[in-house]
């Protein structure tokens, strides 16, 4: 007689069937994965609208079954913040790429975050621009190679990185302001209820929410996924530290 | 005695990155070089007993590749 069983855990229903684009071990698939699981436990996927951005997560639309479109390069933020007043009862995200946020579309982040838009952006930060083939983003580390800073970033000419969410937090208008890692499951664990916090946020329409996430790009840093998220903990981290920048009083009362 | 559990790992998902197999628990993972899945992959599988089910594996799965089943050692109380 077979034992009874029972499901621990399957792939989320808020995916389509589409396997993923991303190189093999890229932690986008678990940012995705982890903001299909939390819009499906909020019960939120058939009225959430996200904005995809340009970079690796430009075909973001084929992997989620909600509603999306697609912004032009780093204006994922403008996008949304005209569809959550056009639509404000539906949940509205973003989910945009170092080169995309924090290079080129910088203004429109942070006028967003300056304006409180009540929208939720998953920021994911992986030190390089991945999709054109690893060159040096503003969040590339001091010293580290790119295929646009062969000898290492120089800081002397090349500046230095910036860290969105120390700079985000200091704004009025951000309700929820946060830094995680996705290296090991324990900061995956944390990265997921992060990720519902700034969902929550919004649904309270308690101001703007970002989380951002440390991640890898195995094929740009030429590493092995393994070996990528060692570098994320050993490099990144001290780097970028993890924590709470921002959390409003209401938001702190709130519990999921 | 520990939980009894067992994986599926989608073919058509699983990309051979080796992430579960550096994260599982119970080291009983490994690539099937014996198989190629539809993109050219080896993928990940258990080669031996030991799964507890505790779906570290799928946790950190870029994929989504991984399904997890635990055997229901007790009666489980209805709920409500």
């Amino acid at each position: 007689m077979a034992a009874p069983e029972s499901l621990v855990y399957e792939r989320p229903e808020s995916f389509t069937e589409t396997p993923t684009h991303y190189c093999p071990g890229c932690t986008h698939g678990v940012a995705h994965r982890l903001v299909a699981e939390v819009l499906e436990e909020m019960g939120v996927t058939n009225r959430t609208i996200g904005v995809a951005p340009v970079g690796c997560a430009v075909f973001a639309y084929n992997y989620f079954d909600t509603d999306f479109v697609e912004a032009p390069h780093g204006r994922a933020p403008a996008m949304a913040t005209g569809v959550k007043r056009v639509l404000p009862d539906r949940v509205v995200f973003t989910y945009q790429g170092d080169g995309d946020l924090a290079s080129i579309g910088m203004g429109e982040i942070v006028h967003a975050a300056a304006r409180g838009e009540n929208i939720t952006v998953i920021f994911i930060n992986n030190a390089n621009f991945g999709m054109t083939g690893g060159q040096m983003a503003p969040t590339t580390l001091p010293g580290m190679k790119t295929t646009s800073s062969p000898n290492g970033r120089d800081v002397e000419s090349q500046g230095y990185p910036i860290r969105m969410s120390e700079m985000i937090s200091t704004l009025d208008g951000v309700g929820y302001c946060v830094r995680r890692s996705l290296h090991d499951p324990k900061n995956i664990r944390l990265a997921k209820k992060a990720i519902r916090t700034a969902f929550e946020t919004q649904v309270r329409g308690l101001g703007f929410s970002m989380v951002e996430l440390l991640s890898t790009c195995p094929t740009n840093w030429g590493m092995t996924p393994v070996n990528s998220l060692k570098f994320v903990e050993e490099h990144m981290i001290p780097a970028y530290p993890l924590g709470d920048y921002k959390v409003s009083e209401a938001i702190k009362q709130v519990k999921i | 005695m520990p939980a009894k559990g067992w994986i599926e790992v989608s073919d058509l998902y699983c990309k051979g990155c080796e992430l579960c197999i550096s994260a599982c628990p119970q080291e009983v993972m490994e690539l099937d070089m014996s198989r190629l899945t539809p993109k050219g992959y080896h993928p990940a599988h258990t080669f031996k007993d030991g799964c507890t089910g505790c779906a570290i594996c799928a946790l950190v799965c870029p994929d989504a590749a991984i399904t997890v089943y635990r055997e229901v050692t007790k009666a489980v109380p209805a709920a409500g």
